[in-house]
């Protein structure tokens, strides 16, 4: 075993992993109806492009990705598209969203619809990064990053690790556990693909001792894969550390294997690391191989109110109440419903949900097991908060300026550096829910820069009414100057010519206006050139989004606007001076 | 004529000063004209501060005009659609007291709809909107861009039909955020992040029962 190195902080919650690992993984049964929530990534949802009453074959795709960060879905059972309404979703407000409901008729079949299935190894990057984008597959770990944008970050960043984060820390999941016990192989060669799509020289396994059967079935699966092929390329490298939470945490286990630490505000690819779960990469081969999208997952169904805890594969969009029941929910027993682990999960009010692709665990906790928290304390200044945070923050710092709303000083702090890992409120003595009031702070930082962000484009589109306004003033002044010139020849012509000082003087003042004129008609030639260039600069270096792009236009378009009153101005101007001329 | 600057003290100290008071000035008058700054810098900032509905509820028309005139000792409480927070920044950037806020405050962001049914296009609604948010042509029915919407209410005066309603902007999921705890002694509403931390005292004992 190679030399591990470490994290600061860190707590040893009572894992709790053995009620769901033994028993095998099975198969869920086949659902009648499933309800596909549009936005079972982070980023922007998915947009439906089935209609109400449309057969549809398990596998076949009911919902467009849109934009840059997103994900398609797919169904996820053979039958007919019933309602494209908002149902509630796992949110933790409880809130509802778009979901594509499919039901299926209780004898009919599974058909499945499938892409064609690709070689990995001979297959080029873009055919393979497009089977990725369009087989919806998304980070299974819990956190649902669509899979093909990791994928693509060979164009920005240079890889050299691949690691494969089994550490799976948070109590109660035994998910990936089971995946590497019964998929080791798949696992692996996912692991594969994805290095040879971000070219990563090795692949390396991390995952805590916690797991011994999983680690014997990967040492197993490693020595057949390097046997059965010589040009097992790039090597595949196991490392078991000590279990320790938040060793599963991404920049944790970075640290904790590579001894490399990811800068604040940065991501893993800054220090040449690509990170994935193990779930995410079969879902990602099964894509490749067998030509089939992300519509089931490996869920742990966990807690003492079952009878039967274990891990099934199930469809996605399956109401958890079926699956619990299926695992023996015990339902008067049943005191509180949590998706995911207990340190990081959302509790959720009804089982009347689907499961979604980020539901990697359910854990249905009786009252002894998880009672409600007790009343919250005031801080005493312990520090045992600060003794544990895994990213060297100072959580008791963060939680008076996040309490009182100063969150310039909570930023000072490196707020946005904080992982909700939930070690500080573990030991807590007084019981303070301190990643509430991060998130809180996050939340309301977050929303005040969409609002300014928001305000700015008010700003920008107001500016350009005003300077169309201005143009199109200018251009209807300098007509009517214009006609009333005209007019005044024939009048000139007839009448006898005037007073020969006043019109010098109106001539002298004709030219100052045109030379102020000619100036200003520069100055907003220089502001378009500015503005233009620095939406030239903004689009080349492609890291601005769509909406400042949008913003950037507008200034442009401002500019001309301004220009064109500029130079109607000064063209009815010159023309008056013209005028005076010829009429001297 | 140098022996006698050299020999003379005082006269020496006169000429390096006025040599050195010229070539200061030239300096600074060369940097005056080279820095120079187009528009009065406060004035961006105060802007930067207000919400940019441009509703001239503060009595000027838009948001900069009102900005130009704090720099010129306008009070700074006459935004309702900023409210406390902008009344707050800009006390901070303008050294001043904070004041309650002139008018009524605005409690929920909103949003400009047309009822369309009762539109009759007149495109009265349009020429008063500052941000150009709603579409719509002559004898056409009209309608709200929302996303683009400052929620100023200057449409809704000038419909003739009053077909306009300042509706409560509908919060996506995607703007969710948990809200702040209420503070010591009360039960924190949202029980998820701390789940297990609240159950150590029990879970002591059952330890070995869970491995």
């Amino acid at each position: 075993m190679a030399k591990a190195f470490d994290f600061p902080g860190g707590i040893h919650p009572p894992q709790r992993k053995t009620l769901s690992t033994r028993t095998p993984l099975i198969q869920a049964a086949l659902p009648t109806r499933v309800v596909l929530p549009m936005d079972q990534h982070i980023g922007t949802p998915a947009e439906p492009c089935v209609e109400v009453g449309q057969r549809v074959r398990t596998g076949e795709r009911v919902a467009l990705a849109q934009g840059l960060i997103s994900a398609d879905v797919h169904a996820s059972i053979t039958g007919t598209v019933t309602a494209i309404e908002e149902r509630p979703v796992p949110h933790p407000s409880q809130g509802k969203r778009l979901c594509v409901v499919i039901e299926r008729e209780p004898d009919g079949d599974d058909e499945w619809c499938l892409m064609p299935p690709l070689d990995w190894r001979q297959a080029d990057d873009d055919t393979l990064l497009e089977r990725l984008m369009h087989s919806g597959v998304v980070g299974l770990g819990g956190a649902g990053f669509p899979s093909q944008i990791k994928a693509r970050v060979r164009e920005l960043h240079a890889i050299d690790t691949l690691l494969v984060n089994a550490a799976e820390c948070e109590p109660y999941i035994t998910a990936d556990d089971l995946t590497l016990r019964t998929y080791a192989d798949d696992v692996l060669e996912g692991a594969r693909l994805f290095a040879r799509l971000c070219r990563a020289e090795r692949i390396l396994i991390g995952i805590e001792d916690n797991k011994p059967e999983a680690i014997d079935t990967l040492k197993q699966a490693i020595d057949n894969v390097v046997t059965r092929d010589t040009q097992s390329e790039p090597p595949f490298e196991l490392k078991v550390i000590a279990t320790r939470y938040p060793s599963g945490g991404e920049k944790q286990l970075i640290k904790r294997l590579l001894n490399r630490e990811v800068p604040s505000h940065g991501l893993p690819a800054d220090v040449g690391v690509l990170c994935h779960n193990p779930g995410t990469l079969r879902a990602a081969l099964r894509a490749v191989r067998d030509g089939e999208p992300l519509i089931s997952r490996i869920v742990t169904l966990t807690g003492e109110a079952l009878d039967h805890p274990g891990n099934v594969e199930a469809r996605l969009g399956t109401s958890m109440h079926e699956l619990l029941t299926a695992a023996g929910l015990k339902e008067h027993e049943l005191a509180r419903l949590v998706m995911g682990g207990p340190m990081m999960g959302m509790a959720l009010d009804s089982t009347a949900l689907p499961l979604v692709k980020k539901s990697n665990c359910l854990i249905a906790a009786t009252e002894r097991e998880l009672p409600a928290p007790p009343p919250e304390q005031p801080c005493i200044r312990c520090g045992a908060c600060e003794q544990v945070c895994p990213a060297s923050l100072l959580p008791q710092q963060l939680y008076w300026f996040s309490k009182s709303r100063e969150h310039d000083k909570a930023e000072l702090f490196n707020l946005f550096d904080c992982i909700e890992c939930g070690a500080c409120n573990y030991v807590c003595p007084s019981h303070i829910p301190l990643v509430q009031y991060y998130q809180a702070a996050k939340g309301e930082i977050r929303e005040r820069r969409h609002e300014a962000h928001k305000a700015e484009h008010a700003r920008h589109r107001f500016e350009f009414r005003q300077a169309r306004l201005a143009r199109e003033a200018a251009e209807k002044e300098a007509k009517r100057q214009a006609r009333a010139q005209a007019a005044s020849r024939v009048a000139t012509r007839t009448a006898q010519p005037s007073r020969e000082a006043a019109q010098g003087e109106d001539a002298a003042a004709a030219k100052e206006q045109v030379k102020q004129l000619r100036i200003a008609q520069a100055a907003a030639k220089a502001a378009l050139r500015k503005a233009e260039k620095a939406l030239a600069r903004a689009s080349e270096a492609g890291e601005a989004d769509q909406d400042d792009l949008d913003d950037l236009e507008l200034q442009v378009a401002t500019a001309q606007e301004n220009l064109r009153a500029t130079e109607a101005r000064l063209a009815a101007a010159q023309q008056a001076e013209q005028q005076g001329e010829t009429r001297r | 004529m140098l022996e006698l600057i050299a020999d003379n003290g005082i006269l020496a100290a006169i000429v390096a000063l006025l040599v050195l008071a010229a070539s200061f000035g030239a300096l600074l008058g060369f940097a005056g004209e080279r820095f120079k700054v187009e528009g009065d810098p406060v004035v961006e900032k105060i802007d930067a501060l207000l919400p940019q509905t441009q509703c001239g509820q503060c009595g000027y028309p838009g948001c900069r005009p009102y900005a130009e005139a704090i720099s010129q000792g306008d009070e700074i409480n006459k935004c309702p659609p900023g409210g406390e927070t902008t009344i707050a920044a800009l006390a901070d950037l303008l050294g001043r007291e904070v004041k309650p806020l002139d008018g009524e405050a605005q409690d929920v962001p909103k949003v400009a709809y047309i009822r369309e049914d009762e539109c009759i296009g007149c495109t009265k609604c349009i020429q008063a909107c500052p941000v150009d948010a709603i579409l719509g042509a002559a004898r056409h029915m009209h309608t709200v861009i929302e996303s683009e919407c400052t929620g100023c209410d200057l449409c809704v005066d000038p419909c003739p039909v009053d077909c306009i309603d300042m509706l409560p902007r509908e919060r996506s999921l995607d703007e969710w955020y948990w809200p702040l705890p209420d503070g010591p002694g009360h039960r924190p509403a949202t029980v998820t992040p701390s789940l297990i931390a609240t159950d150590r005292a029990p879970a002591v004992g059952q330890e070995a029962g869970h491995g």
